[in-house]
């Protein structure tokens, strides 16, 4: 599938992100993370090689952003457990060792166990609902098991 | 469901261009004879069309110049300018930097002596095709108007057959009449 131009792009995922950015940040926040997701995601969208999962990409992104939004104003304090020692955040080395994984698969571990969303989200994310991203998530983590990357 | 409000929107789409992360951006603009389709590159207008189905004319302007298109209103700021000041008659050429460079070679020759045809003025396709060092190619004249990318600021509207009929227009035989009457070139 071809990457669509980028107003279609925008125009189909921009209600939901924000939804999503609203729950995890409020109004507010929600607005400048907004912003900087999509400029994030337009920045990089002439490197995408194909136009699937364009919507987990997406939530990907604004996760991403949530996140860094979340930690500037209270410091480290509430999510240490996402930066190792060298300071490297945890979903990084994540994403690397999920590459291998099919792309649902893929976007529903590092969603989970890298950015730390719940199910529900996930499910928002993947355009399915909370039982099929915890379906997904868990048989890829059973994939990365069986090749022995846990 | 939480909705994007209109004013984070254009937040978003200003910031785009702002940031120079477009490869076109397009607006809508009114006008007497119809809303037209506008588009720039960095480089300078690319596109004006007629009853445009934007969704259609997005793929397009993706396919030929980038994918990443935006509607996004300042940067068609310059053109809606002249483009209002050309409908209100106070406007007689048009300043904007334009771009053409995908198009060939004749096409662009003879594009370049269309602007020279002055306002209120007209010439024929034949009259062109000499001007354009080919005279006698009025009938891949005709094909190079027909295909203008930026009509009424490449004034396509001014070149007509040579028995003083007005032939034909990409946008309807009405609206290079209008044009032709608001000039003064038709009575």
């Amino acid at each position: 599938m071809a990457v669509p131009p980028f107003e279609r792009f925008y125009d189909e995922h921009r209600n939901e992100v924000f939804a999503f950015l609203v729950r995890r940040l409020g109004r507010d926040r929600a607005e400048d993370a907004f912003q900087e997701t999509f400029l994030r995601a337009l920045r990089a969208y002439p490197t995408l090689r194909h136009g699937e999962h364009l919507r987990a990409w997406a939530f990907t992104i604004a996760s991403r952003i949530a996140i860094d939004e979340h930690r500037r104003p209270k410091a480290t304090a509430e999510l240490p457990e996402l930066a190792d020692e060298d300071g490297r955040p945890a979903f990084a080395e994540l994403e690397h060792l999920a590459d291998q994984l099919p792309p649902t698969e893929r976007a529903a571990v590092v969603l989970r166990y890298g950015y730390d969303l719940d199910y529900a989200d996930i499910g928002v994310a993947l355009g399915s609902n909370s039982t099929a991203a915890r379906q997904a998530a868990s048989s890829g983590i059973r994939r990365l098991r069986q090749k022995g990357l846990t | 469901m939480t909705t994007v409000s209109t004013e984070l929107d254009r937040r978003f789409r200003d910031a785009a261009a702002r940031e120079s992360l477009l490869d076109v951006a397009y607006d809508l603009v009114d006008t007497p004879i119809g809303t037209l389709l506008v588009a720039a590159t960095e480089r300078g207008l690319c596109r004006i069309a007629y009853d445009a189905e934007p969704e259609q004319e997005v793929e397009l302007l993706a396919r030929r110049f980038g994918i990443r298109v935006l509607r996004s209103a300042r940067p068609l700021d310059p053109a809606r300018r002249e483009l209002d000041e050309y409908f209100e008659r106070r406007r007689t050429r048009f300043d904007l930097q334009i771009d053409v460079a995908l198009l060939a070679d004749f096409n662009r020759r003879v594009l370049h002596e269309l602007v020279q045809v002055p306002y209120g003025e007209v010439v024929t396709y034949g009259e062109l095709a000499a001007r354009a060092a080919r005279p006698r190619a009025a009938r891949a004249v005709g094909t190079v108007m027909n295909r203008n990318p930026l009509p009424i600021v490449l004034p396509c509207h001014r070149v007509i057959g040579a028995n003083g009929k007005l032939v034909g227009y990409g946008g309807g035989l009405e609206r290079k009449e209008a044009l032709l009457r608001l000039e003064g070139a038709l009575l």
